[in-house]
């Protein structure tokens, strides 16, 4: 017990309070730092640029997670389905990318994406689908790292799903069926309810997964175009690391925090609801 | 025996079962072309590491090599110590794994069985820190390592990451479900609270470990983020953070050498998963209901 709570204590309740009292000050790292008060937290909110990477992130969370869950629920329907034949072989097959890390995910995404050598761009420009450089687009650039996010993470969602399309009971869908419920019926009214408890497990941590996003967009884009793809980990890193800012850095880490805080528990919240007016 | 039964069968009955059957091959064929589809980037990775370097940056692009070569498998060994980087990471993720295993226990076990005032409160912190992004304690724990003089090693790599909140309470859900007449018998027997939890707790935790274990392993393997800042000696990289130092000062990505090295980071973590992948799958199923 103890050795593990000296662990916690030092590097993870400790360094958050460090953090909070770093927000506060002028911190390069080196040499003693400067009480500034709240002007880190200041900047953040009149700093256009900052502010930026907040809405970026919130756009990569608002895409990256209805996405990941859609693609792993529509898989976990389909490899649940008894007509499948080799069930386990694709369930492994198609959890492989969760063991690949993020940055390896990146270098194929690249590759595959690259204008000139990219394979993905040649088939999709011989059907009249010319992308272009995806990583330059301004446009395309988030989305683009919010594919290879969700390919890389449908997998262990899709586990979870799985299990929990596993456990529900065969009776409640054979009483629907002498009800007249139709396939789509059935999902709604049987499959969607029972998984309830699923979709608050797998909601809360794609959403704090997305806003710790950093990874590829380090490997793909280093945050640009012009700062299109600069999430809010990624300025954590250039501002701490490169700009050695260590009081900002902090202050925007904590706006992080507390945002991530207050997100899963009105998710918790809400799921939590619903699930009492589905049992009641 | 089933052809005679096959005879006897109406014909409309037949025809039913047979379209049935096309029906299954049907469907299980779409989705095998849609598994390759979706798995593309991990082909990529695998036949882009044989190709010759003009192949690689031909134009029009092919997806399997005409001639196979190992000659990027080379280049990694050549353009960055990649043995090194692949002991590096052994070094690291083992270690921690090791040591989260050893603490995560001793902890879940005392929440799950001891009484003590706190135990409750203890818990609901614990939990709560699971929302607490690493990277806003990044730089606290930093200096931190740093004031032990510790940064550039191996050991202030791992210490931070030798207990994770993650992995004690993944362990005392584990613990609170196993049968309590068990240790209590041996705790009747005169057993001391250590022996209890090292020979009977433990030794009935084996699946939940060994599935932690592969968890924290992978997870601390495929870390980018702190070993990118903590590390500053190229030689004390790990193999995927390492992997990012071959894009060149210009940009340009050497994408043969590349995948070659992808492919061999990603090796043991294949070959770890393919071994243990049903119970890793099944683990990490119960995790998400509970």
């Amino acid at each position: 017990m103890l050795p593990a709570l000296v662990i916690l204590g030092a590097f993870v309740f400790w360094p958050m309070l460090a953090a909070l009292r770093l927000s506060f000050t002028e911190s390069s790292g080196f040499g003693p730092s400067r009480w500034v008060g709240l002007a880190n937290y200041s900047t953040i909110f009149h700093d256009p640029k900052i502010l930026k990477t907040l809405g970026i992130t919130a756009m990569y969370a608002v895409m990256f997670t209805p996405t990941a869950i859609i693609v792993a629920l529509l898989f976990a329907l389909v490899l649940t389905n008894k007509a499948l034949i080799g069930r386990g072989a694709f369930r492994t097959a198609l959890f492989l990318p969760f063991i690949v890390s993020m940055a390896v995910a990146a270098f194929a995404w690249s590759y595959l994406l690259d204008p000139q050598l990219g394979l993905l761009n040649y088939w999709l420009s011989n059907v009249g689908i010319h992308l272009g450089n995806v990583l330059q687009d301004p446009r395309l650039a988030l989305p683009t790292v919010v594919v290879v996010a969700v390919w890389k993470s449908f997998g262990f969602y899709m586990v979870v799903f799985i299990a929990g399309l596993q456990q529900i009971p065969e009776d409640l869908y054979e009483a629907a069926r002498i009800d007249g419920a139709g396939r789509w019926r059935r999902f709604v009214y049987v499959t969607v309810p029972q998984l309830s408890t699923t979709f608050a497990f797998v909601v809360v941590f794609a959403t704090i997964a997305a806003l710790q996003a950093f990874d590829q967009i380090y490997v793909m884009t280093g945050g640009g175009p012009y700062r299109h793809t600069q999430t809010v980990v990624a300025e954590i890193y250039s501002q701490g690391f490169k700009k050695l800012d260590l009081g900002l850095a902090s202050a925007i880490s904590y706006v992080l925090l507390l945002i991530t805080l207050v997100l899963s528990l009105v998710q918790f919240r809400f799921f939590g609801r619903h699930e009492k007016d589905v049992v009641g | 025996m089933s052809a005679a039964i096959a005879a006897t069968m109406p014909r409309a009955q037949h025809r039913a079962s047979l379209r049935k059957r096309l029906g299954r091959v049907g469907f299980s064929a779409a989705v095998l072309v849609l598994a390759a589809i979706v798995l593309l980037p991990c082909i990529i990775i695998v036949l882009t590491a044989f190709k010759p370097v003009a192949e690689v940056n031909a134009h029009p692009p092919t997806l399997a090599p005409h001639h196979w070569t190992l000659d990027n498998f080379r280049a990694i060994f050549s353009d960055l110590p990649f043995k090194r980087l692949f002991l590096n990471s052994f070094l690291f993720a083992g270690g921690v794994t090791l040591f989260a295993l050893i603490f995560d226990a001793l902890a879940a076990y005392a929440l799950a069985r001891l009484d003590f005032r706190g135990n409750r409160l203890l818990l609901v912190v614990i939990v709560a820190s699971l929302m607490i992004p690493f990277q806003a304690t990044l730089i606290p724990v930093y200096q931190l390592v740093a004031h032990l003089g510790w940064v550039n090693s191996i050991q202030g790599m791992i210490a931070p990451r030798a207990a994770d909140a993650f992995g004690i309470f993944f362990l005392r859900q584990f613990f609170i479900s196993l049968p309590r007449d068990l240790d209590n018998a041996a705790r009747i027997d005169g057993a001391s609270e250590f022996r209890v939890f090292w020979n009977i707790v433990l030794p009935n935790a084996m699946p939940a470990l060994l599935t932690l274990g592969i968890f924290t392993f992978i997870n601390n393997w495929n870390d980018l983020l702190w070993p990118l800042v903590f590390i500053t000696d190229p030689k004390l990289a790990t193999v995927t953070s390492g992997l990012t130092m071959l894009t060149g000062p210009s940009g340009i990505v050497p994408f043969g050498t590349m995948m070659a090295g992808s492919l061999v980071a990603v090796a043991p973590l294949a070959v770890i998963f393919l071994i243990v992948q049903r119970r890793f799958v099944e683990s990490i199923a119960t995790t998400g209901i509970k």
